[in-house]
């Protein structure tokens, strides 16, 4: 299983690549981590005719703070966030989540904006946007904007990017110690694609649930936010009960996608299960 | 015995260590590249085949007389269907090799095959078992009415009475999913063709080379002579390289055509789509018991799922039929009634993997012993005990010869290092606590080590079985074996360093073993079917019998002695009384070139050669798995997994216990997570490692393993085979452990792999009927 | 753009002058252009791990990365593993564990193991296993792997 040929380009500074992106048109693509775009590559699924090697551009693997943000280099790795990158909440969560993707040489390589950009919608760090409110920093030769989770991931393997387009950061609100944030998920052996992922994130004031987000990933055809899950949990005392109805209202939402690894029937009753396993993971913490 | 049963190293893992083994891909430098063109369509007819100008493309107008595969079995329920090396015009299962493309690179190949076009009109393909077993299904076969390529029935004269008078009639129905043996090394094959005396030598990664060189010349109608097969290093086989596949017939004529080295590499996916796949099985069994639980009479449909044609040699009969002679297992019953068939469909072909039919027959009879036991209100061990064999030799229903074993021994060890009583504690606290913990038992024996007499039973057409052994002492006394069988990561090298060491008084490290090319070994069997340190190592020891009295007659000239007063010991040939004695390496030397000193007795030479082709030995094993059911996921965790096995002497422990762990993994996979999958157009939806999912590390929990040993005289080493015994059991252990933990939900699972999903489903179906 | 073009990878403290196309894999340029046929292919698509070596002293899929991106890294194959003769003591470990059978898998398992010791020689059993499950074998069922890594952690390696 051997790629079809590209023309290979390893710029040294980001307004190369960009350039060299937006000469290539639909059949370029960045290379950054390649965990996900070679294996498309070996199996000819993907064919770009141009790659764009961004590994040597110095400054993108960067991890800081930015206008309150936890601001994400396109050259982050996994691995970086095994250990915890931020104080608070998120500086908890973020080596959560982490340790569920995929195996170690994976996470040695890939990059957290990578699966931002590819988009699976079983992808950890792709629920985790959604489940965040994350801003997606995007450049291209001619402009740069900001996209919000929510309107960035469009369907399977697509986003709003367009195609002379990379990303650059990825920014993560701080989380205030008021949050409580759990993350589960479902799938068949150690490290493979999740069947479903649930990330629960709740902020708690006297008590009592202030702000709800209910993200799922692998039930649709993007990572989703389950209102339902939410209007149910908002002004409401933590507890198990509540947290089992939210959980429904999560399965009730959505008609999954099935697929071999899961009918639309199995996935419905894990989205439940999920659901409020990461809602108890999230009261625990 | 100094070595024998000695947990020893092996002396080839130094080489695959430090990055030197020889596989078939690591010899493929300078040749050239072949890539084949496959079907993405499950059944049609050709209307052309268009290749881009200048690529060197073969189809099947270019074979001219090729001659198909056609493996045959001398029974009038089998129907022989010839294989062909690229089809005319009939395509008939997606994988199927349509064209081939050469080219230097492998890169330049796939480019090249990328642009061959295929057009091929479609026809309604038949891709499910039981669909094509339908009086309207498609015909995969002309010749094959019905679909079935092979029948097998038998019934004892007693049955009907016996199941009529039985008190209670228990039926399951069992459905085992496809597999795929999925070694490592995916197949591969590397043909150089020697300018010099003009033939051909094939490199290829198979567990037959000398089936493979007669096979390939017999199809290419070439002298076997004029092919040497190698089977270099192989990464696994588990008996999916063990058939003669059109792809290396192709690549030998190919190779010859051009005069130049070519290479065809198999890539994973074309392994999970084109290389032979198994067990897709459907099961009846109807068991009678008596009013204690004793079965009396057995009644089975089985049908598999055999795909569009017949492996070579053992045909598709190899699981209908091994179905059929084994599916009474360890039990002591009398009256059978049992109709399996082997069923065509547009799918790829079926060989055998690893046990074969017995990982699922074992399933199915398992369960039964479970269901029943339940029934008629008996513990699952107790039903076990009453019906298990006790003596011995015992002749089954279907003719088959049980050497000892210690069947009922074997599940007391496993309840014993299990601790029933405790598990029960802890089951019922867990239930209390909403946790869900099962406990599952299988017990069955392991067909092994049987000759060509087994195989003739079978009616084969070609029938494997005896293995021969050529031995030699050099001039500086290392000791040589030459021998048919074909070991790929069973470490038979080192088990019979080790026993022809004890016969000679050597080391192992003095003895070589010379093994998988046709050039430089005797015409054997290669290496399936647990038969290797059974039967190469039967005659191994028969010829190092001979070299060692050949060893004494030459020391007694030198000690003037009597040669039975002599014994070989630590390298050297020693009078039992007194201290005389001769080095070996000496005496070597000296029958070497001193061969004066020796008489004129023609038989001075070092060198012996015997055969070994035994009726076949059964090892016997119980297998006990301990696992929690997540109810709300359906997701099963193996806690503990333990393993009494029986195979008589363990010539190397290590090893033996290495087979075992190796086979349980597999068992595991079958058990919860393998399966290939086809749509109803018979497109393969697994067609990656992300589909199709062999177990890692952590789906595999540390195996406890106990040995008993039953030595018999069915294997003159004392050894059975026990290479199979880990697939063939441990399904059956855990699926029944799944069913102990839900006993509380009234669930009884049939199926295989017990995904998550399907334990969910039945779970979900036992609440909704609960409220 | 797609033709070939001359690199340098410097492999085990050698360097290997090759010309390879840009679709050329690591794994493709190590056995193909550089000889080292030691490091093996499973799948092609990163799941096997058969073809782990370390860049840059971190385990990676040797068929996941292009030759080309490889240049200017420190590339450590099993061939390195020995050194004089002798067998790194993981070799050791895994022959006298029986750690083998087949011996396919093994060279992406000691790259593996070498490398995530080498992060974390610290390791525990529940890392161990983490780490030891990413790699496919088919015929050991992992527990003689596991025993021999084991058993070489918290030694000087």
């Amino acid at each position: 299983m051997k790629p079809a040929a590209f023309s290979y380009f390893a710029p040294k500074t980001l307004a190369e690549a960009l350039e060299i992106l937006a000469r290539s048109g639909p059949d370029g693509r960045v290379l950054a981590g390649g965990q996900s775009l070679v294996p498309a590559m070996n199996f000819r699924l993907a064919r770009p005719e141009t790659l764009v090697d961004i590994n040597r551009i110095p400054g993108l693997a960067e991890i800081r703070t930015v206008d309150g943000k936890l601001a994400i280099g396109a050259l982050a790795r996994h691995a970086r966030f095994e250990q915890p990158v931020a104080d608070g909440p998120l500086g908890v969560l973020l080596p959560k989540v982490a340790r569920h993707i995929a195996h170690l040489p994976i996470r040695l390589r890939g990059t957290f904006a990578g699966s931002i950009a590819h988009a699976d919608p079983a992808s950890e760090w792709c629920t985790l946007a959604v489940g965040l409110d994350a801003d997606i920093i995007v450049k291209s030769a001619s402009l740069a904007r900001t996209i919000p989770a929510g309107a960035f991931f469009k369907s399977i393997f697509s986003t709003d990017l367009n195609e002379d387009e990379m990303i650059v950061e990825v920014r993560l609100p701080h989380l205030g110690t008021n949050w409580h944030c759990g993350f589960e998920e479902f799938s068949r052996r150690a490290g493979d694609f999740a069947i479903v992922a649930a990330l629960a994130s709740l902020r708690i004031d006297h008590g009592q649930i202030s702000d709800a987000r209910i993200a799922l990933g692998g039930v649709i055809n993007r990572p989703v936010r389950s209102r339902q899950a939410e209007s149910v949990l908002a002004g409401q005392k933590p507890g198990p009960e509540l947290f089992r109805e939210a959980a429904r209202q999560a399965a009730e939402e959505f008609e999954p996608l099935g697929d071999i690894h899961g009918s639309a029937e199995y996935k419905s009753d894990l989205v439940a299960v999920m659901v409020r396993r990461a809602l108890e993971q999230a009261a625990a913490s | 015995m100094r070595w024998t049963g000695q947990a020893l190293p092996r002396s080839e893992d130094r080489y695959l260590l430090s990055g030197h083994g020889q596989f078939t891909a690591d010899v493929a430098r300078g040749a050239m590249s072949l890539v084949f063109v496959r079907s993405t369509i499950a059944k049609g007819t050709i209307r052309g085949i268009e290749a881009p100008a200048g690529a060197m493309v073969i189809k099947a107008a270019d074979l001219g007389a090729v001659r198909p595969i056609r493996p045959l079995l001398h029974r009038p329920d089998y129907v022989a269907v010839s294989q062909p090396i690229l089809p005319e015009s009939e395509v008939s299962f997606v994988g199927q090799p349509l064209a081939a493309v050469i080219a230097p690179s492998r890169e330049l190949a796939e480019d090249l095959a990328d642009q061959v076009y295929v057009d091929i009109e479609q026809l309604e393909p038949v891709v499910d078992l039981d669909r094509a077993l339908q009086s309207d299904a498609p015909s995969v076969h002309p010749s094959a009415p019905g679909n079935v390529l092979v029948e097998g029935k038998v019934e004892t004269s007693g049955f009907a009475e016996s199941m009529a008078a039985a008190m209670h009639v228990v039926e399951v129905e069992l459905r085992s999913r496809r597999q795929n043996a999925s070694p490592l090394e995916a197949r591969g094959g590397v043909v150089v063709p020697d300018r010099r005396t003009g033939r051909l030598t094939l490199t290829a990664s198979v567990q037959m080379p000398h089936m493979l060189r007669t096979g390939i010349a017999d199809c290419l109608g070439m002298r076997e002579a004029d092919l040497r097969v190698i089977a270099p290093d192989v990464g696994g086989g588990f008996g999916q390289k063990m058939s003669l596949v059109p792809e290396y017939v192709l690549l030998v004529w190919a190779a010859r055509r051009l005069n130049h080295p070519i290479a065809w590499i198999e890539d994973r996916r074309e392994n999970l789509i084109a290389a032979f796949h198994s067990r897709d099985q459907r099961h009846r069994l109807r068991g009678g018991f008596d009013a204690e639980g004793r079965l009396l009479a057995l009644e089975a449909d089985i049908r598999c799922n055999v795909g569009a044609w017949s492996c070579y040699p053992v045909t598709c009969g190899v699981e209908p039929l091994m179905a059929l002679a084994e599916l009474p297992g360890p039990y002591d019953f009398r009256q059978y009634k049992i109709r399996s068939r082997g069923v065509t469909t547009n799918t790829c072909p079926m060989a055998p993997y690893r046990g074969v039919s017995r990982p699922a027959i074992t399933l199915s009879l398992e369960r039964l012993m479970d269901v029943a036991a339940r029934r008629i209100g008996l513990d699952r061990s107790e039903i076990r005990r009453r019906n298990l064999i006790r003596q011995f030799p015992y002749k089954t229903v279907t003719g088959i010869v049980y050497d000892e074993g210690s069947y009922v021994q074997s599940l007391a060890a496993a309840e014993d290092a299990v601790d029933v009583a405790a598990f029960r504690a802890l089951q019922e606290s867990a239930r209390k606590e909403g946790r869900y913990l099962g406990l599952g038992l299988s017990v069955f024996n392991e067909r092994s080590g049987y000759g060509t007499p087994a195989f003739a039973a079978r009616s084969m057409d070609i029938t494997p079985g005896f293995e021969r052994v050529i031995i030699g002492m050099d001039s500086s006394g290392s000791v040589e074996l030459r021998i048919g069988a074909s070991p790929h990561g069973q470490g038979l090298q080192q088990g019979l360093r080790q026993l022809v060491a004890d016969e000679l008084g050597l080391e192992p490290t003095d003895i070589r073993i010379i093994h998988g090319d046709t050039e430089h070994t005797p015409y054997g069997w290669g290496t399936f079917a647990s038969r290797s340190m059974v039967i190469s190592g039967g005659a191994a020891k028969l010829a190092a019998v001979k070299l060692n009295e050949k060893i004494r007659k030459s020391a007694a000239m030198l000690l003037q002695a009597d040669p039975e007063q002599i014994e070989l010991s630590d390298g050297h040939a020693r009078l039992r009384a007194g201290s005389a004695s001769v080095k070996l390496s000496e005496l070597a030397r000296a029958c070497h070139h001193k061969s004066h000193q020796f008489g004129n007795d023609a038989d001075s030479g070092l060198m012996a050669f015997a055969t070994y082709d035994p009726p076949g030995t059964y090892s016997n094993a119980c297998h006990a798995a301990v696992v929690e059911v997540d109810i709300e996921t359906g997701r099963v965790k193996l806690l503990r997994f333990v393993a009494v096995e029986d195979a008589g002497i363990l010539i190397n422990p290590m090893l033996a216990d290495g087979q075992i762990v190796g086979g349980i993994a597999q068992g595991i996979g079958n058990a919860l997570l393998e399966e290939i999958v086809y749509d109803g157009d018979g497109n393969i939806l697994t067609a990656s490692l992300a589909d199709y999912l062999p177990p890692t590390a952590r789906e595999v929990p540390f195996v406890e393993i106990v040995h008993l040993e039953t030595v018999t005289d069915a294997s003159i080493t004392g050894a059975k085979g026990l290479g199979e015994g880990g697939a063939i059991g441990a399904p059956a252990a855990v699926i029944n452990a799944i069913c102990d933990a839900l006993t509380p939900f009234g669930i009884e699972l049939f199926e295989m792999p017990a995904t998550p999903e399907r334990i969910r489903a039945a779970v979900r179906a036992a609440e909704e009927r609960r409220s | 753009m797609t033709g070939k073009q001359p690199i340098t990878l410097k492999v085990n403290d050698a360097e290997y002058r090759i010309d390879v196309e840009p679709r050329r894999t690591l794994a493709d340029a190590l056995r193909d252009d550089c000889g080292l046929t030691g490091t093996h292919l499973g799948c092609e698509h990163g799941i096997c791990g058969a073809c782990t070596v370390l860049v840059d002293n971190e385990p990676v899929r040797s068929c996941l990365m292009f030759a080309v991106q490889a240049q200017d890294c420190a590339i450590s194959t099993v061939e390195g593993l020995a050194r004089n003769g002798e067998l790194h003591p993981l070799q050791e470990a895994f022959s006298k564990y029986h750690g083998l059978q087949c011996g396919f898998c093994t060279p992406g398992f000691l790259m593996l193991a070498i490398g995530a010791i080498k992060r974390n020689p610290g390791m525990n059993e529940e890392e161990l296993l983490d780490v030891l499950s990413s790699n496919l074998c088919r015929c050991t069922g992992y527990q003689n792997i596991i025993a021999a890594v084991r058993s070489v952690l918290g030694r000087p390696l």
